[in-house]
């Protein structure tokens, strides 16, 4: 086997010296009761080759572009992702690292991490930024749970257009907790309903999604001053579109105490789901509540700039089951590769990559309904939307589906109410002629 | 100082992003536009992220450079204990980048996506197999998430029974994120110490174990290297009262294939991918950790799972006892493929054998530097071994000095400071990857840092000089924090 170098020879040295006279007798600690007597029953070995025909077959089975035309977003979200990164990434001195416990030969994933939370910052408008969290979903929970530390209160407020799979991430992780999770009504225009917040006392955070799942840009600011009407509730926003902030008002600006969200847009492929990248951040009076891992900037000695693992003491290492979460690993190299994207878009790259897929995404949706279909909801939106189809469009999407055509997700799963919905999804990935099929195949 | 790996390098400087770049310039390949302008309310709009723009050379050679300043598994031996720094196969590489695997969206109906499904349904069958417990959840993005999963099944397992419980038994032994995770649960995390063995002791676990604890948290080998020989009794005790038992699986390199996880009295068990399945650790993730449960406890796994019907593979929410969802997909797709691809080119055999291997390498090393360095236990170790300081103490020498020192000979330092049960812990994880001419440079190394020790301390003092940094103001960086430009 081409990862174990031992020859005969070196295994029998290497075992007088430890004092054994074959493999199994290193293993005389273990009881003979607890030894197990079977062999493991797995498939015989591969070799690299038949691996690649193995793997290789299993991918073919998978529609995915280019080969079919996927107008789904939901979360996950097909943009280009430059060769220089994935080249990038090909640097195994940054993939086969551990977290940087030594600093002195870690410079390279400290400061490129460093560098990530400043484009954090700057991109949502916060003053701290954490070095990543699992995904948007598990951020959000750990968001709710922060904000529950900091005011010291029992409930929460979440908008019903959160993206629905983060809202279960947030209640698996509140569960044990015994805080309440109070779900705020979504309008008739697709934001939520800010009228509902007036009933709400004694609030830890009220935590809203922008843009939100059904693709509106939810009115932040106004959100923001109702909710800090009560001064010690926090305004958790959400985000499953980073992207959107090259071009929208970031949440910083408009009121945000925790923003966060996912970032596998940030030249992260979809692969299936995961890994992505959970991003969070925050205002500076509340750094030492921040769950996760920072890196901070220092100087060596001999005062040269350098970077370290800082502020450790909130962690769980240390102050063990005080600690502000259990999180250890996160998402490091993902955490590198959305900063090797933003800085291969740059300022100018990322406002002009955001106004396309917005641009395009209205393209679409004025196709759409100049073909006699309905926008579900009449807010701006970014590089998605809702559209009801009539009554038998599931056979439609069946249909498309042969004709390697995703045409959005159904929402009746997560919104009962929203049979016949769907919400599409049209990136710079989009071409005008694949737009312009999907209205025709949808219309045919 | 002898001749060694280590190395000053090429070593060139480079500026924070944006401190280089000019406005104007751009990375990226942008798109035609295809489409006519549509403009959006001002209100809505902002002024856009103040990032700094730079062609695609500034963006290629910034980070080329900053990887020269970080140490591999690729670029020597990184024997961090604990860790399981293993080498990372780049075939596994290969096959995450697959764009059937690497495209896949994660809502895509599940006939158009049964190659990803099958990889996740065959991969719990195999991580079933060499954990010995029959059911398995792969949503975990990371151990400690794992570990969270296991309490959170520990929580709705007591509540089932209509008697919820309020304690957790953690060993001093045990992971450092075992009692935040346990936290998270709303469980009281109460200490037991290891014996003068270093193991744990039936009579200390009979002595807390009550009808009010949920259980235990083992890591077995536990974080001294050391299995726990005693963990059959343990495991009745904390049965005999109702309780679970939870295994720490980060140390599994050292028992794949040795030793079947159910049979010795463990209820859930999460596994790190990132340590034993050789998936790289990404310079802090991402990371996955399945949990692996009994039969009986199978009910309360996360949701989706993966399940069989009819030769098709299919997503399946129907588990209402489930503990709900931890990932807002599936967990670390990505990760999966490369454990999936390293068990099946390894197979039942070799995987035995990186174990037995890893197992070799670590006694070998703990036989060939015990006498040079302080060995607490001495006794048969399994994939690690613990040293300390204390041998150099009256030099004023102390295991930070060792670890800087060590770099300058070209390796990573091991583990340092933990476990804490050993003061001034080095703790050795050498993996089976690592072959025997490496482990003796590591080995004279470790022995020449000890002679220095003795006859020109400041060396180690002074160290590292050879990276691009020296030994950082970690104080200030706390006490001051610049967390952004």
């Amino acid at each position: 086997m081409r990862y174990l170098p031992h020859t005969p020879e070196d295994i029998a040295a290497m075992l007088q010296v430890a004092g054994a006279d074959n493999l199994d007798d290193l293993f005389k600690a273990i009881p003979d009761d607890c030894r197990r007597k079977d062999d493991l029953h797995l498939p015989e070995p591969l070799t690299e080759w038949d691996l690649n025909s193995h793997m290789s077959t299993l991918a073919a089975t998978v529609a995915v572009s280019p080969e079919y035309k996927v107008f789904m977003g939901a979360g996950s979200y097909d943009h280009y992702i430059p060769a220089s990164i994935n080249y990038l990434l090909g640097r195994s001195e940054f993939s086969t690292a551990y977290t940087p416990y030594q600093p002195e030969i870690s410079q390279g994933t400290l400061q490129a991490v460093y560098e990530y939370q400043t484009l954090v910052t700057r991109l949502l408008g916060m003053e701290v930024a954490n070095a990543s969290m699992y995904d948007g979903a598990s951020a959000l929970a750990e968001a709710m749970l922060m904000a529950i530390r900091i005011t010291r209160r029992k409930k929460v407020a979440v908008s019903s257009v959160i993206h629905p799979l983060y809202r279960r991430v947030v209640q698996t992780y509140l569960a044990p907790t015994e805080c309440e999770v109070v779900e705020i009504p979504y309008l008739a225009n697709g934001r939520t309903d800010l009228s509902q917040l007036t009933n709400l006392e004694d609030l830890a955070a009220v935590a809203v999604q922008s843009p939100n799942f059904l693709g509106c840009i939810e009115d932040l600011k106004a959100i923001g001053e109702k909710v800090h009407s009560d001064k010690k509730t926090l305004l958790v926003t959400c985000f499953s579109e980073p992207l959107a902030f090259g071009l929208l008002k970031n949440p910083g600006s408009l009121g945000a105490d925790i923003a966060c969200g996912e970032g596998q847009s940030l030249g992260i492929p979809r692969s299936f789901g995961g890994p992505g990248l959970g991003m969070f951040a925050a205002r500076k009076q509340y750094m030492r509540n921040m769950p996760g891992r920072l890196i901070g900037q220092t100087k060596d000695k001999d005062g040269k700039r350098g970077f370290v693992l800082t502020l450790a003491t909130r962690e769980q290492h240390i102050r063990r089951e005080k600690a502000t979460s259990n999180i250890c690993s996160n998402q490091g190299l993902c955490a590198t590769t959305a900063a090797m994207y933003m800085a291969a878009l740059g300022g100018t790259g990322i406002r002009e990559l955001a106004r396309q897929n917005h641009d395009r995404a209205e393209y679409l949706k004025s196709g759409l309904k100049k073909a006699g279909f309905t926008i579900s909801f009449d807010c701006p939106t970014f590089n998605e939307f809702v559209v009801e189809f009539p009554a038998d469009f599931k056979t439609t999407h069946k249909r498309l589906l042969e004709k390697k055509i995703v045409a959005g997700l159904a929402l009746a799963p997560y919104y009962p109410e929203l049979a016949n919905h769907y919400l599409l999804c049209a990136t710079e990935t989009s071409s005008k002629e694949d737009m312009d099929t999907l209205v025709k195949e949808v219309t045919s | 100082m002898k001749k060694s790996f280590g190395t000053t390098g090429l070593i060139l400087d480079e500026p924070l992003l944006w401190e280089k770049g000019a406005k104007g310039r751009t990375g990226f390949s942008m798109p035609r536009q295809e489409v006519e302008a549509s403009p959006l309310d001002d209100e809505l709009v902002g002024d856009g992220p103040d990032f700094p723009d730079l062609s695609e050379v500034d963006v290629i050679r910034h980070y080329t450079r900053l990887s020269q300043w970080n140490f591999g598994v690729d670029t020597g031996m990184y024997p961090l204990g604990s860790c399981t720094m293993k080498y990372n196969p780049k075939t596994n590489e290969r096959q995450v980048s697959l764009p059937g695997f690497a495209g896949a969206h994660p809502l895509l109906p599940a006939e158009l996506s049964q190659g990803v499904l099958k990889i996740l349904f065959e991969l719990e069958r195999y991580l079933a197999e060499i954990s010995g417990l029959p059911a398995v959840t792969l949503q975990p993005a990371a151990g400690s998430q794992g570990e969270l999963t296991g309490m959170l099944i520990f929580r709705a397992y007591h509540q089932s029974k209509g008697a919820p419980r309020s304690k957790i038994i953690i060993p001093d032994s045990a992971h450092g994120t075992n009692p935040a995770s346990a936290a998270l649960c709303g469980f009281k995390a109460i200490p037991l110490k290891s014996n003068e063995s270093g193991v744990l002791s039936p009579e200390a676990v009979a002595a807390i174990m009550d009808e009010d604890t949920a259980g235990i948290m083992v890591t077995n080998p536990n974080t001294l290297g050391l299995f726990e020989e005693n963990i059959l009794k343990v495991t009745e005790i904390v049965h005999s009262k109702g309780g679970l038992v939870y295994g720490d699986g980060a140390n599994m390199n050292a028992i794949m294939g040795m030793v079947n996880l159910k049979n010795i009295g463990v209820d859930v068990l999460h596994l790190n991918l990132h340590k034993t399945f050789s998936t790289p650790h990404g310079g802090g993730g991402p990371g996955s950790g399945p949990v692996c449960v009994t039969q009986e406890l199978e009910r309360f796994l996360p949701v989706p799972r993966v399940i069989e019907k009819d030769g098709r593979f299919v997503l399946s929410e129907d588990f209402p006892e489930s503990v709900g969802k931890l990932h807002a997909f599936y967990g670390n797709f990505g990760v999966l493929i490369k454990a999936y691809s390293y068990i099946r080119s390894l197979g039942a055999k070799n995987l035995k054998r990186a174990t037995q291997l890893a197992v070799l390498n670590a006694n070998y090393i703990k036989e060939k530097l015990k006498g040079t360095f302080y060995l607490r236990y001495d006794r048969p170790c399994m994939h690690e071994c613990v040293f300390s300081d204390k041998n150099q103490t009256p030099n004023k020498v102390t295991t930070l000095d060792i670890a800087k020192r060590l770099m300058e000979y070209g390796f990573h330092p091991p583990t340092i400071y933990f476990p804490l049960v050993v003061k001034g812990a080095i703790m050795i994880e050498p993996t089976e990857t690592e072959c025997k001419e490496d482990i003796d440079h590591f080995i004279d190394a470790m022995k020449a840092i000890a002679e220095e020790a003795k006859n020109s301390p400041e060396l180690l003092f002074e160290a590292p000089k050879t990276p691009k940094v020296g030994r950082l103001d970690e104080i200030a960086a706390a006490r001051y924090p610049c967390l952004s430009d």
